[in-house]
């Protein structure tokens, strides 16, 4: 086995890709709306671990990715909070959280 | 970090391997309630991967504002539009499930990619703060983040006035386009969408 001093930034980079990822696949093929709200949670928070491993291993004196880790997560709590607000309208207006269905706005 | 390299490596794997495995229940089960309490988890596993990488007050964070704050919120809108309804068929669902499933993995590889090729410039461990970042955070706060950390205060005042204002129900006691009587109870009947399709 190879001799490590740290765990090689790489697999957190991997990780939090391949939750990015897993993140997109959710926003685009979920019929649920609330669903679509939690891919959009599960990719923040992997653009939250790349800011924080980067903060980590590069910038590990200032630790800027630390500071903006945390107003991202500011921003994704109002986002949450805003966005399932707007479920909850759209949801007494037209009795149904499926996306194809909102379809107020398409031309 | 004083915990040795193995024990290190251990929890990374186990952690990943949550994170992973939670995600794609998240996105990829059938019951809806089942997705809230695994993403629940998996922000709990990411919280100990920032603990991981020494950052203590964010992993803190984490756990207060993701599973105590936005899960919680998550879990109160399922349960407020928890209806079981029949999904009308989409014809074309198959192509569109191959051509984003393709889309993700020519992402993840390109990304994969460039996180093994390129030579990233890593800091010497010995300037490290460590345990300290709790400190540091704050003197970021203070000093240079102030404007944005003021700015976030009022993002949130905004968000919570703009939550409160869209999620409210109608107040008024006559109905605009019907003229009925509003019924003013705290559970709301069945009654007419306005909104719905016709056809």
């Amino acid at each position: 086995m190879m001799n490590l001093e740290s765990i090689p930034i790489q697999a957190f980079l991997i990780v939090s890709s391949a939750l990015f990822c897993i993140g997109i696949w959710g926003l685009l093929n979920s019929r649920n709306a609330v669903r679509v709200l939690m891919s959009i949670e599960l990719m923040l928070n992997a653009v939250n671990i790349n800011l924080m491993t980067f903060s980590s291993y590069v910038d590990n004196n200032l630790i800027q990715g630390q500071v903006f880790t945390i107003f991202v997560i500011t921003v994704a709590a109002a986002e949450a909070a805003v966005g399932l607000a707007i479920l909850l309208s759209l949801y007494r207006n037209r009795v149904t959280v499926d996306m194809e269905s909102f379809n107020l706005l398409k031309w | 970090m004083s915990i040795a390299i193995t024990t290190q490596i251990i929890c990374f794997s186990v952690l990943s391997l949550v994170i992973l495995i939670g995600a794609l229940g998240v996105v990829l089960l059938e019951s809806i309630v089942y997705s809230a309490f695994l993403l629940g988890g998996v922000f709990m596993s990411v919280a100990g991967l920032y603990l991981l990488l020494n950052a203590s007050f964010v992993a803190a964070a984490q756990v207060l504002v993701y599973v105590g704050a936005v899960n919680v919120l998550i879990i109160f809108a399922i349960m407020l539009v928890n209806k079981k309804e029949d999904l009308k068929p989409i014809s074309d669902i198959k192509s569109r499930r191959i051509i984003s499933t393709s889309i993700c993995l020519t992402l993840l590889s390109l990304l994969i990619r460039v996180d093994l090729t390129n030579a990233w410039s890593l800091s010497s461990p010995q300037n490290s703060i460590g345990e300290e970042s709790t400190i540091r955070i704050g003197e970021h706060l203070f000093s240079d983040y102030l404007l944005p950390f003021e700015v976030a205060s009022v993002l949130l005042l905004m968000a919570m006035i703009g939550a409160i204002v869209l999620a409210r129900r109608d107040v008024m006691s006559k109905d605009i386009s019907t003229g009925l009587p509003v019924d003013q109870e705290l559970i709301e009947k069945s009654s007419e969408p306005l909104l719905t399709n016709k056809n």
